[in-house]
């Protein structure tokens, strides 16, 4: 069962908060429909109508439990126990269809007939695309105009799985742009449309559903480190952080649990101290961005900026309200990885491990080699999606390597 | 006394408000655009702050935000500007943005600049009622901003009359539930808008969002005591070469 949690200090509270951070920043124009989702996600979530029809497609469709295996030879080369959340393994190849089944699931209970969602990478859009033919639903997906040329392959399975896809071509033309037209297109459409949002990022509640969604990781691998080393916790849990759900779904239960350390890894692009970079903790400030309280990467006059990284995903000028307040909170520890040394994290995990990760969860794998661990440290290292999206950026590495 | 305060005092009907942002379509075209306004008989102004990413906002409100950044408009300078067209205009002025560059630029500086500028009230669409009522009413207050709260098609009657009862000037009728510009006309608004009328608030009210022209300024103000012109006027002076021109042009196919 998806617990409650209301009372930890890292929980979200009644008024939809995690300490400052969150809320719901909303024009009235989204007031019905935001209200809706928060009078009523609780008790659809509790409720065992729900519980069953998730867990049976989790199962049974996703594939889940993922795995959790134990990293022998990256293990032996960082001197730690190190495994790996194998989310790459899900069907549609990353941890967001985690969230799509049971947002899809929760916008059915609420009789929403069309579906919208903004992607940047293309991973969640292909993720709400795959679960709308499944419950046969009219789907619609915000994409930056610049995210449909870099991520061309994604864009062709949305369309092959039947949803439309729309160019956002204002502002930058990526990820906070298709955000801002998947926004506005639930302003032209409150009654009909449920906004699967791909992230803890957005108004109350969406952080908390998001997060409350992609707890199944934790909860897996409370029980899973249960059966491998007898105790049902590690050392260090690692989890790259775009807008922060596959590293909240990692940290969940984890969370009042102070004895192990959450470390969240932001793409630090060319380097934290470049103009080309989304490494938000380390340049950001706080404001409200997607109608949420947080830190963001914005301009003295409050206009946002835009980040760069390598990998579309994490490309993102803020973080979810949950994780501004585990960096304030000093619960989490934020680090970030460039661009480089994320291509060679994921070159070393190919080559030691045999397994191609997303770009998004190479940027996770490379705090490995900046970590000082003990060498019976257990930590878990959340990798969330497989990188077949990515193949043309690391081939091109790859061919630069050579000469 | 706050100029919106006397103006809704004095008249009851057919209030024109105008929006604009400012620093479109060029840096300084502002000042003239306003004083036209003034002078072809816009009852009260909307000053946009330009925002990046203004989620509210159709396309053409999107585009003016995007070229007065590029002109270099700033928070910071409009308020300068302001200061300036205060020593010639006296009809309200309100300043309409998001609430992240107030937010960066702090809330009591910029309540003060605001106030001290010249400016009578705030809309800030994503600063939602209970926010402000906890956070940054008496800031305002202290300021004598109004701060305005919308209503639009999907409020429900509780909600109205509470934001009725915490309202401190009128009440914006927002015409459809629709992001700014995106349709033309009203039709189809004027349920609603009765149903509105029928609730006697207290406070005034003006219909915004979707008013183009004279017949559906006219159509608005059969519900509401006014109604404000956004997209179109930002419209018709986009390509001016002549901004006081334009804007005399444009008040006045809506008010003759
Ligand atoms: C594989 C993978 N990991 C991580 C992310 C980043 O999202 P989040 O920070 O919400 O987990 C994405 C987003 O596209 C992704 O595809």
């Amino acid at each position: 069962m998806i617990e409650k949690v209301g009372h930890s200090e890292f929980s979200v509270n009644e008024k939809g908060f995690y300490g400052q951070f969150g809320g719901a920043f909303i024009p009235e124009m989204l007031y019905p429909n935001v209200k809706e989702l928060e009078d009523n996600y609780l008790r659809i979530l509790n409720s065992e109508k729900f519980q069953t029809e998730f867990r049976g497609l989790l199962k049974d469709y996703v594939g889940r439990p993922s795995p959790l295996y134990f990293a022998k030879r990256l293990s032996e080369k960082y001197g730690a126990q190190i495994y790996l959340k194998r989310e790459d393994l899900n069907h549609t190849g990353a941890h967001k269809v985690n969230n799509t089944i049971g947002q899809i699931l929760l916008a059915k209970e609420l009789g929403k007939t069309r579906i919208i969602a903004e992607t940047g990478a293309g991973q969640h859009g292909v993720a709400t695309a795959t679960v709308c033919a499944l419950m046969n639903m009219e789907c619609v997906v915000y994409m930056g105009a610049v995210d449909i040329v870099r991520q061309e392959p994604n864009v062709k399975r949305m369309l092959m799985l039947g949803a439309k896809v729309v160019p956002a071509e204002s502002g930058s033309k990526t990820l906070k742009d298709a955000t801002n037209e998947a926004i506005r297109d639930w302003i032209n459409n409150p009654v009909d449309t449920h906004y699967i949002i791909g992230s803890v990022v957005g108004p109350h509640p969406y952080p908390d559903l998001v997060a409350r969604l992609q707890s199944v990781i934790s909860e897996e691998i409370k029980w899973q480190l249960q059966e491998k080393i007898g105790r049902d916790y590690p050392d260090v849990v690692v989890a790259c952080v775009g807008g922060g759900s596959n590293a909240a779904g990692a940290f969940y239960h984890f969370l009042d649990n102070k004895k192990v350390q959450l470390v969240a890894v932001e793409a630090a692009g060319l380097g934290v101290n470049t103009d080309k970079t989304a490494a938000t903790t380390a340049r950001g400030t706080e404001g409200v961005i997607h109608a949420s309280r947080t830190i963001l990467m914005q301009t003295e006059d409050g206009q946002i900026v835009e980040p760069h990284s390598i990998s579309a995903g994490l490309d993102y000028p803020g973080i979810g309200p949950i994780h501004a307040h585990l960096f304030k909170s000093e619960r989490g520890t934020f680090v970030s990885a460039t661009d480089d040394e994320s291509v060679e994290a994921g070159f070393e995990l190919c080559r030691l491990e045999g397994i191609i990760p997303a770009l998004e969860s190479a940027h996770a794998l490379a705090y490995l080699k900046k970590a000082k661990f003990k060498k019976d440290d257990v930590v878990v290292v959340n990798l969330s999606g497989r990188g077949d999206k990515d193949l043309a950026t690391y081939i091109k590495y790859f061919d630069q390597e050579k000469k | 006394m706050n100029r919106l305060d006397s103006l809704f005092q004095k008249k009851k009907n057919n209030i024109l408000s105008i929006f604009i942002t400012a620093g479109f379509p060029k840096l300084n075209d502002t000042a003239s655009i306003v004083k036209q306004l003034q002078a072809s008989g816009a009852d009260f102004i909307e000053l946009g702050i330009p925002f990046s990413d203004p989620l509210a906002d159709g396309p053409v409100i999107q585009d003016s935000s995007t070229v007065a950044l590029a002109n270099g408009m700033t928070l910071k300078l409009l308020l300068q500007q302001l200061r300036e067209i205060r020593k010639e205009v006296n009809i309200p002025i309100l300043l309409m943005g998001y609430i992240n560059p107030v937010l960066q630029y702090g809330i009591e500086k910029f309540a003060k600049d605001a106030s001290e500028a010249g400016a009578d009230g705030i809309i800030i669409p994503d600063l939602p009622m209970q926010q402000y009522l906890e956070e940054y009413k008496s800031t305002f207050d202290q300021y004598n901003l109004k701060n305005i709260f919308l209503v639009t098609p999907q409020t429900t009657e509780e909600r109205i009359r509470y934001i009725d009862t915490n309202s401190n000037s009128f009440i914006y009728l927002v015409s459809s539930s629709s992001t700014t510009g995106k349709k033309t006309g009203i039709d189809g608004a004027e349920d609603y808008l009765s149903r509105i009328q029928k609730m006697n608030l207290k406070s005034a009210t003006v219909v915004g969002f979707n008013i183009s022209n004279r017949d559906s300024f006219q159509k608005a103000c059969k519900y509401a005591n006014g109604a404000i012109i956004g997209s179109a006027f930002v419209k018709a002076v986009s390509n001016s070469n002549d901004v006081a021109q334009s804007t005399k042009t444009f008040v006045d196919s809506i008010l003759n």
